[in-house]
């Protein structure tokens, strides 16, 4: 198996730096003013250097875990995979466009979550006819419509979790080459969370490659044999699924 | 199966050339000019959608909703006849100013709102960027296409009052559709300009409302044209003659009433009307297309 495996992602020795602006922000006029004239700007963007010299190579079919701790460039490793974030050196390369799930993906407030349907599957790409095909199971699938007719409501009426079902079902309903997860599984109740794990696997029958970002130790386990531990932007571990947590969880414990 | 990659890469073969030999291809790499257009055009039914969406989510709140798009307008041209037709009487050299005054304020404020709408385009819509890959140009034409929808109602509305006051139906109201079409492409250029502009200088917003009036106040809105005529500078005149929002406006003006001064004649404000639509059309996307993998960063 292994000589024909075909690689979807690979990671290349990337570094990402942030530049944040306004890190220190006057809070005054007058402070705004002193700074614009002593010409001190530079003085408030600082860099973060995110992801130090990452490299691994993802393939079809996988399922990988990244953990570690927060602040330790997980979620900016997937954004930087999805594209969204420029890299500092090193290469990436990706099989096809990688989509990028992530609980804080809004789309419409005040549409209704059927109309939400429509405009997210036209967002990643689907054509009309695909679009009215898909809608009804999109709307089963996300379980709103299980405490009465929610599909037709706005979302801005929507819970938190109802919300991320739905957002989590419109970007399943695609078939992706690479997809990312970020925490959207934890989201949901345990009923959605087992068949959104369902849902990553048959994904990965379909021969795409997802990536899961989650604190819940027990959904990367489930779902991913093999895990990245991330540990302030440098690889602490890649491998096998159990070998990694097991490891992982010494660390934090010893902590 | 977990065979780990970093066997693989320490086993010698360059990931680069790894990348190479299965086809991958960089991550954010920009498309080619041909290429966004085809991306772009393949998700026109997007477009189109989140247009619609755009124009019923803005007014499900409010207890009228669509009756707004009615309202707005008429409201917008009572208040500007009640000050400068009525109290300030800025009608001189105009036989029927009420038409006059409210054609410049319909048309100029087709212009304004795109612009105003297409600066936070990008940055108010930063959730649906970060999260799904699609031409970001989207976002700025279908802004163009919100208020084209807004500007219908108001074509209605702005026809009436005309005929209300006088003004006679001819054919030449006809024309009223290729000058929208034209204004619509000048308008989506400058919502690209913005939409890029305001994604990298987020104070433009707070300058913006400024610099609009005061290109409405040197395009002949709320004054005649003839008041150009009077500038003592030559180049001045010219120049405030060839500003596109006078070229709009005065071909409005011309399709809808009878007997209007206008700045130059007709033939030369079409032309003038055609290239400001494919420059700032052409311009802006080609300026927004460069910076396609900026968006939603930071």
């Amino acid at each position: 198996m292994a000589d024909e495996r075909i690689p979807t992602v690979i990671v290349d020795d990337v570094h990402v730096v942030y530049r944040v602006h306004g890190a220190t922000a006057p809070t005054s006029p007058v402070s705004s003013l002193k700074r614009i004239v002593t010409g001190s700007k530079l003085a408030s963007i600082r860099e973060v250097h995110a992801i130090k010299g990452v490299s691994f190579v993802a393939y079809r079919g996988e399922a990988i875990g990244l953990i570690g701790s927060n602040g330790s460039g997980k979620s900016t490793l997937l954004r930087a995979i999805a594209g969204l974030l420029p890299t500092e050196r090193g290469g990436l390369y990706t099989q096809g466009q990688p989509s990028l799930l992530g609980v804080n993906a809004a789309l419409m407030n005040d549409l209704s979550g059927e109309r939400n349907v429509v405009l997210g599957c036209l967002a990643m790409g689907m054509t009309p006819a695909q679009v009215k095909e898909r809608s009804a199971d999109i709307i089963e699938f996300s379980g709103i419509n299980e405490r009465g007719d929610f599909s037709s409501l706005p979302m801005r009426t929507y819970s938190s979790g109802m919300a991320a079902r739905l957002r989590f079902s419109i970007a399943a309903a695609k078939k992706h080459d690479v997809l990312l997860i970020d925490e959207a599984l934890a989201t949901g109740d345990a009923k959605f969370r087992r068949r959104s794990e369902q849902r990553v696997r048959d994904l990965r029958a379909e021969a795409g490659t997802v990536f899961l970002v989650s604190h819940t130790n027990q959904s990367i386990r489930d779902t991913c044999e093999r895990s990245i531990w991330l540990e302030s932007g440098v690889i602490r571990a890649d491998g096998p699924t159990e070998d990694v947590l097991k490891e992982y969880e010494r660390f934090m414990g010893g902590k | 199966m977990p065979e780990t990659a970093v066997a693989e890469s320490s086993a010698g073969v360059p990931l680069r050339e790894l990348a190479r030999r299965h086809g991958l291809h960089a991550a954010g790499a920009r498309p080619s000019v041909p290429a966004y257009v085809r991306e772009l055009w393949a998700y026109r039914h997007f477009i189109a959608t989140y247009a619609d969406a755009k124009v019923s989510s803005s007014l499900s709140k409010t207890r009228l909703g669509r009756l707004w798009q009615v309202f707005t307008p008429l409201t917008n041209a009572a208040v500007y006849f009640l000050i400068f037709g009525y109290i300030l009487n800025t009608r001189d050299d105009v036989k029927n100013f009420p038409a006059y005054l409210c054609i410049g304020v319909f048309v100029f404020g087709f212009t304004q709102s795109t612009v105003q709408a297409g600066i936070s385009s990008i940055t108010g819509n930063l959730g649906l960027i970060r999260a799904l890959q699609f031409p970001r140009a989207s976002l700025p034409v279908s802004v163009t296409l919100v208020e084209l929808q807004n500007m219908i109602p108001a074509m209605a509305v702005l026809g009436i009052i005309v005929l209300a006051t006088g003004e006679p139906l001819t054919f030449q109201w006809l024309l009223i559709v290729p000058i929208l079409i034209l204004q619509s492409l000048f308008n989506a250029g400058l919502a690209l300009f913005a939409a890029r502009l305001g994604s990298k200088m987020i104070d433009l917003k707070q300058i913006m409302p400024f610099a609009l009036r005061v290109w409405m106040y040197g395009s002949a809105v709320l004054y005649t044209v003839q008041m150009f005529e009077r500038l003592d500078q030559k180049w001045l005149t010219v120049l405030l003659e060839s500003n596109p929002a006078v070229v709009f406006i005065e071909l409005m003006r011309h399709s809808m009433m009878e007997g209007v001064e206008l700045a130059s004649p007709a033939g030369h404000l079409w032309l003038l009307a055609a290239a400001w639509s494919v420059v700032i059309g052409v311009t802006g996307f080609l300026y927004f297309w460069r910076g396609e993998k900026e968006y939603g960063r930071g």
